[in-house]
């Protein structure tokens, strides 16, 4: 039944593809329905789910003479993001009600994209895997190049080059990232006897300690670029900011969770020796686990310190989404079951807020305003004009900046207790990660929104918001309170899928039960 | 006494419920809304009164208490409870919230957005003083914070921009550190649960616990837990926010602020910093009471030299607490001396009260002052209005009075007591602490002089005193004032029972 | 010399013949309709005749027998049938693309040389003799040169067919010279028969010498840098149409060819080219000519403006990766090979099909084709299949080809010696993302011109496009069968 997340994706693709562009109202509601379509499944698949096991879905030879087969699966933690998709995807959609221009191909895009996502969180074939990694960066690019926003105040035909710049960018490190990570898959299905792709086969085999220890780094870091790890996320920010609202929801929300998802699904699961310690130390690092820890702390650090001094309002959510990944890359190095936890989690929760964010941002303030500089929104005094939309992006700051109550606090406190029992020295850097982080949202918050005071003059009108955007924020806001609430509707996904077989070389790595 | 009707739930949820309808009632009438925030806080203190007369003065256990698992393999678990302490701050808040709507009503800028802002930071304020659970204590912790920056911001005055991103930013200092370090303790232990941690510190496992699994000194999470209450509380060097803040806001809010708010600190110091890390405060002690002291010390001679009435009140508030902090700190001892402790403790718990009403009542006088000269709150802008204002200017006379503790009213059992428990037990700080005393009654007098006294300024010839409705509202604290500074022993009873088992089984 | 009946030959011939005839068919029947009937039914008369020819052909090759003539003149194995298949595919999509061609009155001479070129082609793929090959390759590139001159109505067109000439000719001696040295040390002109001989003669100058000609003459057949120069010019300036034949069949077959030799005939002289491991052999000769393709074709095409000439350069580079299948020399390796390069001759089929279909404003500047998804979003959907397979984006049929000859090259021989060139590979590739996007940006996201109509595309053309876009989208999802195919036959030669 999970499968048929991906295929209606496609089918949807296909429909509004041949409903054309004269038609836009039809082809919204083939992307609507096709994206609730899919949320329905994933949470149904999640609620029938029995904590531990793995759903085999679909199971067919493929290329028998490389041993690939057509293999989609299911564990708790393809679930949770499985779920994320769904509820990103259809707050996209719904935060894409007012695309008026070549809206066909528009949705087109967007639900091949979203397919692809349903695609890499089920297969449990390496090559399948990759397929389906490879054909959601084609539609990034045109998704971006044409609907794009750019930067502020330019002119319109610098903005054109602006924004393809940013989508060129960003399919190109996307690609070249996922070049490291076919050249590992061929190695390792080289080193594996070359007989099967299949993800539990390899994770089982017993590959040399020293190839693993340079496939390791190759697969971590090709997937890591996606996952926006520094210094490999510049493309991030631009293309994030540079995207229209639906799509850096995607983007930021789900798509850079493939990266982490492929580190911990692929480059972790199956080259665990690759994280243990060389035997020498350089520069006080002695594995690729400190080497991708520090990076991960930096990120945190880095990418909050940068949100700090930003005009753009865009680049700030794009550059926040840079520090949370960081966390999510933290918690996947602690190598410890609540670590890991946090970081599935983590998956989840920003998956989320960055949705939220980038709705506010783009949507309800961009597209009516016209303007991402603060210094140009303080004077709309946008918390009197459109309230909803400043209350929606409190929550979100809340939710951002990691309030308990929403599920940003879980999952920052699991990856932090993960990295207490790890690398406890780190945990000091993280808290400044935080507090960074909780100034920069501040002052965008404040700057874009509160800047009235009871005696200020009243200010011009602004398109009202629309029952679509309502019907998105609630569904994010409702995602993440609940979570943030009841964590475990999640935990208990996660954490009995960490204990799986599928993940015994890391738990021998890691050196927990 | 347990009762199997979850009271302390439902005072916690009541003001948010109400939040929610004050601001549907908002969309159809401004005044049904006003009308129905006070009846909300009315229904929170008659709760609260409910509580204190089903209180058992003479158990040592958690009373009310309620306790559900909420995620386990987190440590999350929903437990309430409350001792003399937390039965203490439920009241005063909800006293405190009680009088700032009301002192709300007549000002037309404060809508139902503020008023729902206020009563969820009640919620928030009673989730925090009843919460035993360290994710759930701190779930309130961080989220009275928003409703507290936002009636700052939006109904601050010009600075409020700045201030209100201080308070936020400085206190979220404080609250990531505090974070960390009880990580560190769930790492090493696997419980959040206060009472639990409490136990395991008295019988020496927790420091146990630290050294096998995290090879951290208790001592580095003791100052990081302490760096999060020292901001809130505030304690000199952290308090640099607190004027500004005081200030800005509208003294409505600013009730609330140093009225309930501010006690957050030194609850945070006495059911968490005090149980959990008894060594680590008595190996800390000469310091922290010299800091208590500069916190009592600083701030008077500063208020001295205030211009604006709304700071000079400020640091007033930094000075009062900070007699509090003395009293925490100074009981922090090893040798016997328990009735000393005893003393010490009770002082603490009645100035908290005290100074919670009397501070409340203060700013609540400035506020009518404000708003019948159209916003002027300088020291010097006023004069001679005893001779208009009578009513007005004998009340705020006991107010000012009360503050300062004379005796008779509120404010002179706590002093006293802290006082005489603090001298035997820490005799240098306490005696340079007597400076305070001198400073604030300096400085209060001068307020007295500068606004009451002396020659009337003519701008403000006719000024209105009190109307009826006026001195209705502010009477019952007044009379609160007196009532307990002639039997304090109305408060005493109740928390004596937790004072004694701090003092006494409570290895210190 | 053995002896052998006539007509054993025919019958083992009659696909050859069959296609031979088809040419001369069209030419009668060009010349009977000349005065009498308008260009475009002429047209749609000769590529009907053309096309039932090659369908016949593909008949006669599927029921011809397998069989052996002495002297390796004629092998007739199940690869051979499949390489026909491919061949007579290829053609029979070309001759449909012509069916819109305006450039020429001429059009029985020019579907008859399309379809000579075929024959040579298949002669080429069914013979083992050095002497065959030589020339049946000549007799392609005869016909090759002709298609790429006849356009007379634009210089270009004669310019390339000149510089293409040129090149063949001198590479054409090169390649006679090197069968030569082999002739001449091995003492036999049968690729079965070269290895025994070769082995006491491996490290043989003379033989060194031989494989660098011969690698020399291939190499220009196949467009290698630094053997390319005439590439650029010639998919450029030749009409569309045989621009597709060209970068399409010619490259199959040539390559096949190619491989046959390296494989088969000179597989002792291999030698190996891997990380630390260096024995002298074409292998290593090759391993720097397909590197440098790679890196010069994928970089030279980044700063192209003109479609074609980019065209021209990615095919250089498309060679650099078809090369690593012949350096690795194994069974997996070379039916990765044959995979690559038909889908790749599939999709650049369907380029200059779409191409061809915009010839009535002739589209060579890779900013003309902006806007083009508004005009003809049927054409631009094409064209976005046949650019991606080329870049390597699945579903599509040039990733499962990049996998194949990239993880057969890692799977060969010496452990991960090959390491470092599969990692040059799999870069280039990434780089070539670039500039197909490129194109699809003009294509999708610029904004074209105001006030222009759609593009109408004649029925026929449209089906071929749609077909070969089909065929590339196809054999991406379903890649198993045809490499199958290619596999069960190449194991059942014995390579």
């Amino acid at each position: 039944m999970l499968a048929w997340t991906i295929y209606l994706s496609f089918l949807g693709a296909l429909a509004a593809l041949l409903a054309g562009n004269k038609r836009p109202q039809a082809v919204r509601i083939i992307a609507l329905l096709t994206t609730v379509a899919g949320l329905g499944i994933a949470t149904a698949a999640v609620v029938q789910y029995q904590p531990g096991e793995t759903l085999t879905i679909a199971r067919l030879p493929w290329i028998p003479q490389f041993g690939v087969e057509y293999y989609l699966a299911a564990d708790g933690i393809s679930l949770v993001l499985v779920l994320l998709t769904g509820i990103a995807a259809t707050a996209g959609v719904l935060f894409s009600w007012n695309i008026e221009r070549r809206t066909g191909e528009f949705f087109a895009f967007y639900l091949t994209l979203i397919g692809g996502v349903y695609g890499v969180f089920l297969s449990f074939d390496l090559l399948l895997l990759f397929v389906f990694y490879e054909i959601a960066i084609i539609p990034k690019y045109f998704l971006i190049a044409i609907w794009g926003s750019a930067q502020q105040s330019s002119a319109r035909g610098q903005s054109g080059a602006l924004r393809e710049y940013a989508a060129m960018k960003l399919a190109l490190y996307s690609f070249a990232g996922s070049g490291l990570v076919l050249a590992g898959i061929l190695a390792a299905w080289v080193v594996g006897g070359g007989k099967t792709m299949g993800l539990e086969a390899l994770a089982h085999t017993d590959f040399p300690a020293h190839f693993q220890m340079w496939v390791f780094p190759l697969v971590f870091v090709g997937f890591a670029v996606l996952a926006g790890m520094w210094p490999f996320h510049t493309w991030a920010p631009g293309g994030h900011a540079a995207a229209p609202t639906g799509a850096s929801m995607l983007l930021a929300g789900v798509v850079m969770k493939l990266g982490a998802y492929g580190c911990l699904r692929v480059a972790m699961t199956l080259f665990p020796q690759g994280l243990a310690p060389w035997g020498f130390h350089v520069l006080g690092l002695g594995s690729w686990r400190d080497v991708f820890a520090l990076l991960a702390l930096i990120g945190i650090v880095y990418g909050a310190s940068v949100a700090l001094v930003q005009r753009d309002f865009k680049l700030v959510i794009g550059y926040s989404s840079v520090s949370h990944m960081g966390f999510v890359l933290l918690g996947l190095m602690t190598l410890n079951q609540v670590g890991l936890d946090g970081a599935v989690l983590q998956m989840f929760s920003h998956g989320v807020i960055a949705g939220l964010l980038f709705a506010v941002v783009g949507r309800m303030v961009y597209d009516r305003t016209h303007t991402r500089d603060l210094n140009e929104l303080a004077p709309m005094h946008l918390a009197r004009v459109i309230p909803f939309a400043a209350v929606v992006f409190v929550l979100a700051a809340m939710a951002s900046i990691g309030l308990p109550g929403f599920s940003g606090f879980i999952a920052e406190f699991q990856v932090l207790l993960g990295v207490w029992q790890a690398m406890p020295w780190m945990t000091a850097v993280a808290g400044i990660g935080i507090l960074i982080g909780v100034a920069f949202t501040w002052r965008a918050m404040t700057k874009a929104f509160f800047t009235a005071t009871p005696n200020s003059p009243a200010t011009h009108h602004l398109p009202p918001i629309t029952w679509p955007e309502r019907l998105g924020a609630f569904l994010l806001l409702g995602a993440t309170l609940a979570v943030g609430f009841y964590p475990r509707l999640l935990i208990d996904l996660i954490l009995p899928s960490l204990n799986s077989p599928l993940f015994d070389g890391l738990r021998n790595a890691g050196g927990w039960r | 006494m347990n009762d199997a009707f979850p009271w302390i739930t439902l005072i916690t949820l009541l003001p948010i419920a109400g939040a929610c309808a004050v601001l549907l009632a908002g969309r159809w009438q401004i005044a049904w809304s006003r009308a129905l925030a006070v009846a909300v806080a009315t229904a929170s203190l008659t709760i609260a009164l409910l509580l204190w007369h089903r209180f058992d003065a003479n158990s040592i256990v958690m009373q009310f208490s309620e306790s559900h698992p909420w995620a386990p393999s987190l440590g999350m678990t929903y437990h309430v409870g409350i001792d003399g302490l937390g039965l203490l701050m439920v009241v005063l808040t909800a006293i405190v919230v009680l009088m700032s709507v009301v002192a709300s009503w007549a000002n037309p800028q404060h809508g139902p957005v503020y008023l729902a802002l206020a009563l969820l930071l009640e919620a928030g304020l009673f989730g925090t003083f009843t919460a035993l659970n360290f994710l759930h204590w701190f779930l309130y912790w961080e989220l009275s914070l928003i409703p507290a920056f936002f009636l700052v911001r939006l109904w601050g005055g010009a600075e409020s921009a700045r201030a209100s991103t201080q308070f936020f930013l400085y206190t979220m200092v404080g609250s990531v550190a505090l974070l960390i370090a009880f990580l560190a303790i769930f790492v090493a232990t696997g419980t959040f649960d206060f009472l639990e941690l409490a136990t395991m510190a008295h019988s020496g496992q927790l420091a146990a616990a630290l050294q096998q699994h995290l090879r951290v000194s208790g001592m580095v999470l003791f100052w990081a837990a302490f760096l999060g209450f020292a901001v809130k509380t505030p304690v000199v060097p952290f308090h640099t926010w607190l004027p500004a803040t005081y200030a800005e806001a509208p003294s409505e809010t600013t009730m609330l602020l140093t009225g309930a708010m501010s006690k957050m600190g030194i609850y945070g110091f006495l059911r968490i910093l005090l149980p959990i890390f008894p060594e680590q405060v008595q190996r800390a002690r000469t310091p922290l009471l010299w800091l208590a002291v500069a916190s009592i010390v600083l701030p008077a001679f500063a208020a001295c030299v205030q211009r604006d009435l709304k700071r000079t009140f400020a640091y007033s508030s930094i000075n009062h607490l900070g007699y509090c902090v003395l009293g925490v700190c100074v009981a922090a001892n090893v040798t016997g001396l328990a009735n000393e402790k005893a003393a010490a403790l009770t002082g603490v718990l009645l100035q908290v009260f005290s100074h919670g009403i009397t501070a409340a009542a203060l700013f609540w006088f400035l506020a009518l002052l404000e708003r019948r000269s159209g916003g002027f709150r300088g020291l010097d802008d006023f004069g001679g209005l005893r001779k208009i204002m009578p009513v007005f200017s004998g009340l705020m006379g006991i107010a000012i009075f009360c503050s300062l503790g004379l005796p008779g009213l509120s404010g002179f059992p706590g002093e006293f007591l802290i006082f005489k428990g603090a001298f035997p037990l820490a005799p240098w700080p306490t005696t340079v602490s007597l400076l305070g005393l001198l400073m604030t009654a300096v400085f209060l007098l001068n307020v007295i002089q500068k606004v009451f006294s002396g020659r009337l300024n003519e701008r403000w010839s006719a000024m209105p005193d009190l109307t009826t409705r006026e001195i209705l509202a502010v009477a019952p604290v007044l009379a609160l004032m007196l009532l307990l500074g002639l039997d304090p022993q109305l408060i005493a009873g109740p928390i004596h029972a937790t004072v004694m088992q701090w003092a006494g089984q409570v290895r210190f | 010399m053995s002896s052998f009946r006539y007509l054993d030959l025919l019958r083992l011939t009659l696909p050859e013949i069959a296609v031979a005839l088809t040419g001369m068919l069209v030419l009668t029947v060009d010349a009977l309709l000349l005065k009498r009937v308008t260009l475009p039914k002429r047209l749609h008369a000769g590529v009907l005749v053309a096309c039932a020819g090659c369908v016949t052909a593909i008949f006669l090759a599927h029921n011809s027998p397998a069989a052996s003539l002495p002297d390796g003149m004629l092998v007739l194995t199940p690869l051979t049938t499949i390489m026909q298949t491919s061949l007579l595919a290829l053609s029979f999509f070309t001759l449909l693309l012509c069916d819109s061609i305006r450039f020429t009155e001429d059009i029985g001479e020019y579907l008859a040389l399309i379809l000579f070129a075929t024959a040579a082609m298949m002669f080429l793929v069914g013979t083992q003799n050095l002497l065959l090959i030589f020339v049946a390759l000549e007799f392609l590139s005869l016909s090759l040169y002709l298609l790429t001159g006849f356009d007379k109505q634009r210089r270009q067109s004669s310019e390339a067919a000149l510089k293409y000439f040129l090149f063949g000719g001198m590479s054409a001696g090169f390649l006679l010279f090197g069968i030569s040295l082999i002739y001449g040390v091995t003492n036999s002109l049968d690729l079965l028969r070269i290895p025994p001989a070769a082995i006491d003669a491996s490290l043989d100058p003379l033989l060194l010498i031989a494989i660098v000609m011969v690698a020399i003459g291939f190499g220009f057949k196949i467009a290698a840098a630094p053997f390319h120069f005439w590439a650029p010019d010639a998919y450029q300036g030749a009409p569309t149409t045989s621009a597709g034949f060209i970068a399409s069949s010619s490259k199959v077959a040539s390559f096949f060819i190619f491989a046959q030799i390296l494989a088969v005939g000179l597989a002792n002289a291999a030698g190996a080219g891997g990380w630390q491991t260096y024995t002298p052999g074409w292998a290593p000769i090759l391993t720097i000519v397909a590197a440098l393709s790679m890196i010069w074709g994928n970089l030279a095409a980044i700063a192209q403006t003109s479609l074609r000439r980019m065209l021209a350069y990615s095919a250089v580079g498309h060679t650099g990766y078809m090369l690593l299948g012949i350096i690795a020399q194994t069974p997996r390796s070379l039916s990765a090979l044959l995979y690559y390069v038909v889908t790749y001759a599939l999709a650049s089929l369907g380029v200059f099909g779409v191409l061809s279909a915009l010839d009535a404003e002739p589209v060579d500047r890779i900013a003309d084709l902006a806007g083009l998804a508004r005009r003809a979003p049927g054409l631009s959907f094409c064209m976005l299949i046949f650019l991606l397979s080329l870049a390597g984006i699945p579903p599509l049929s040039g990733f499962f080809a990049k996998f194949f000859l990239f993880t057969a090259t890692l799977d060969a021989g010496n452990r991960f010696g090959w390491l470092w060139l599969v990692l040059l590979a799999i870069a280039t590739s990434a780089i070539s993302l670039f500039y197909y996007l490129r194109v699809l940006k003009a294509i999708y996201v610029a904004d074209g011109p105001r006030d222009v109509q759609a593009i109408r595309t004649p029925p026929v053309t449209m089906f071929a496009i749609w077909m070969l876009a089909s065929l590339v989208l196809v054999l991406g999802i379903a890649p198993s069968p045809l490499l199958g195919w290619i596999e069960a036959a190449i194991r059942a030669v014995g390579v």
